[in-house]
């Protein structure tokens, strides 16, 4: 079985390019030059000094003490929350950035959810002085309005999508609507294992960075390169392919993602869609998607601004399918739990969508001594807001079953 | 049953594009019953989707509505049923692929087949998907297909997409999603003459962008026609559609 993608950009039948002719010149000339430009040595070196010196990386490998303890195992944070920026969204930002300069583009636009990848394509523009659209669901701007003004003091202009469910769906239509409108100057830089070929592919890879890290990592640590479990959250799935790389086709290690139950999967709302999903097309792409059984895609929900997305990148879905990849839904208070205690055991606040990962961890059986990596995606500081309700509303409902008393509107 | 690769061998066609269920079902039964008095050589009927990447404001929001009415596949081709005992209209389908892939290709080539489609444009499928998935089994149904050209499609692709077509080719004006009304500028102009130079083996039609009795007749001299979408949706929004299209022929 291959993890990787054909020469049209399928993974088994996942992937393609399913987009209108407007868009046909500017995919194609990245599908025909991407995988030359990203492995020229002068690209890899510029990329890896980047990676070193301004990212911060390599990002550590923390072995969580008291959490190993609670949970009787072995187990270590890949801590891509201490990148700059404060996600593993930095990693393809510089990547495709360097690409973007390479093709000579001016203008980069980009779509948002958490704010976390519009937070790092602001960076890097400032950084290579170039112009930076970024395009966030209006629900988002709101929820996650720390990283908007992030943005605009980088100097992004941040343009509210108000279609849809206003959230990551949203604002990527309206970013491919950009591209449509401006063919010849603009570069596209998309924020996750999402859309047409070349992108899935390409954002893997510029986020493959994390797995090969943890390999060496690990064999300080643990004299192997490998985990028994990897556990990571997905939206659009490029911390989880970033973290999983190195590992697909080493079935010894265990692949485990999260994905947002919202408030429960039968409640309707969620974005659970590895089992909400069929086959279907989203953003030029064939992939498992949320949505009617006219065709519609269903508008989702989570709490996590980054996981509130009905599809999933085709590599996940073909994992999913191959069965190389156990998907665990996680709902909203799951989530905030599980940041809780990481918080208050190791001094750590992390993302939403991390918390989600965390979220596995009570679920997973017979996990005695075993060595389980989990991808903390990113920090909390964004989500302080939702943290804050949710302290609040804990206090004053101790004894409630939370999971089922639907009082805790975050 | 009027044949549609006959109506495209003339010349100053005008064609129109609605979405099916806007602003309401009733309404567009009405307008496809009628439509042709105004001059209206054949109609693209829209099935709406969720979330049309290729579209604007105008058609996204007609697409709301339209759903928003109970506009699913399986009633429009109810509608079309209704429509097939007043009127011949020559309609074209133009939908995105999800909703076929959904329906199952297959039944959805019957259905149009049995309800006199007899041509498709499907904005989100490029030729080389359309080539390994789809072209046996809609050359089997004898169902027309239309690809779009765009200002920045190059000569050699513009051949292939020449080859490729059996309907008419969708020459779409600039570059730019549906729905923006622009004057008519130089680009736009070089783009048509090329377009016209290149003498292609099949009919054309000029759409994206067109919205008044200028912008179409402007069209009409470089291509078989032009097609108005979101002006002619903006007109049906405001009640005054018939007035439009009599403007457009004065
Ligand atoms: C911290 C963090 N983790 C995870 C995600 C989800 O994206 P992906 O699945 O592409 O890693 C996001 C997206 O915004 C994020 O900000």
């Amino acid at each position: 079985m291959s993890f990787t993608t054909d020469q049209n950009g399928y993974y088994g039948n996942y992937g393609g390019a399913y987009i209108p002719e407007m868009l046909h010149q500017n995919i194609q000339q990245l599908q025909d030059n991407y995988q030359e430009i990203i492995s020229h040595p002068s690209f890899q070196k510029e990329y890896k000094t980047l990676l070193q010196d301004y990212a911060g990386r390599p990002s550590s490998l923390y072995f969580a003490t008291r959490l190993s303890d609670k949970y009787g195992c072995k187990i270590y944070l890949k801590r891509e929350d201490l990148n700059h920026t404060g996600s593993h969204k930095i990693n393809n930002a510089l990547g495709q950035i360097l690409v973007a300069k390479h093709m000579g583009k001016k203008r980069i636009i980009a779509e948002t959810g958490a704010g976390q990848h519009g937070v790092a394509t602001a960076t890097v523009c400032a950084l290579m002085d170039l112009e930076c659209v970024v395009y966030m669901g209006a629900l988002d701007v709101k929820r996650q309005s720390p990283n908007v003004a992030r943005m605009k003091m980088l100097g992004a202009k941040v343009v509210t999508a108000h279609s849809g469910s206003q959230t990551l769906k949203d604002a990527t239509n309206e970013a491919i609507r950009d591209w449509i409108n401006n063919p010849e100057d603009t570069y596209y830089l998309i924020g996750s294992v999402v859309g047409p070929h070349p992108y899935p592919d390409m954002v893997a890879k510029f986020q493959s960075i994390i797995s090969e890290e943890l390999q060496e990592q690990l064999m300080d640590k643990e004299a192997t390169t490998d985990p028994h479990r990897i556990l990571a959250c997905i939206g659009g799935g490029s911390n989880a392919a970033g973290i999983f790389y190195h590992y697909l086709d080493n079935k010894k290690v265990q692949l485990i993602a999260a994905e947002a139950a919202g408030k429960g999967i039968d409640s309707g709302e969620s974005a659970a869609t590895s089992i909400l999903g069929r086959d279907g097309i989203i953003h030029g792409s064939k992939t498992l998607l949320m949505q009617t059984p006219d065709g519609q895609i269903t508008e989702p929900y989570s709490i996590s601004a980054g996981l509130d997305y009905p599809g999933i990148g085709p590599l996940h879905a073909h994992l999913i399918k191959e069965k190389r990849l156990d998907v665990y839904p996680i709902t909203d208070i799951e989530a905030l739990e599980a940041a809780m205690e990481l918080t208050s055991l190791e001094g750590i606040i992390p993302a939403l969508e991390s918390a989600h990962a965390l979220g596995i961890l009570p679920k997973l059986e017979s996990k005695k001594n075993e060595i389980i990596v989990i991808s903390l995606s990113g920090r909390g500081d964004k989500d302080m807001e939702a943290y804050q309700k949710y302290f609040k509303y804990a206090k004053k409902h101790p004894h409630e079953d939370l999971e089922k008393s639907f009082l805790f509107v975050p | 049953m009027k044949s549609i690769t006959k109506i495209l061998q003339s010349n100053n066609l005008l064609s129109i594009f609605l979405t099916a269920g806007f602003p309401t079902v009733e309404r567009t039964i009405e307008i496809l019953t009628e439509i042709e008095e105004y001059g209206v050589d054949f109609v693209e009927l829209g099935m709406p989707f969720s979330d049309p990447l290729a579209d604007g404001e105008t058609i996204q929001q007609s697409s709301v509505t339209a759903i928003r009415n109970g506009m699913t596949l399986a009633n429009y081709f109810e509608v079309l049923k209704i429509v097939r005992e007043k009127t011949d209209l020559p309609i074209v389908y133009m939908g995105y692929l999800n909703q076929i892939m959904q329906y199952g290709a297959e039944t959805f080539c019957k259905k149009c087949i049995e309800l006199d489609i007899q041509n498709l444009i499907i904005p989100d499928l490029p030729i080389e998907v359309y080539e390994k998935e789809y072209k046996s089994l809609f050359e089997k149904h004898d169902l027309l297909i239309s690809f779009l050209i765009t200002p920045t499609t190059p000569e050699e692709r513009i051949r292939k997409i020449d080859e490729m077509t059996t309907g008419f080719i969708y020459v779409v004006s600039s570059s730019s999603i549906t729905g923006k009304k622009r004057k008519i500028t130089k680009k736009q102009q070089k783009h048509y003459e090329k377009i016209k130079a290149m003498k292609l083996s099949k009919p054309t039609m000029i759409g994206f962008g067109i919205y008044n009795k200028e912008t179409y007749e402007f069209a009409c001299q470089y291509a078989n026609g032009a097609i108005i979408g979101s002006e002619f949706i903006r007109y049906v929004a405001k009640e005054n559609a018939a007035q439009f299209l009599t403007s457009l022929k004065a």
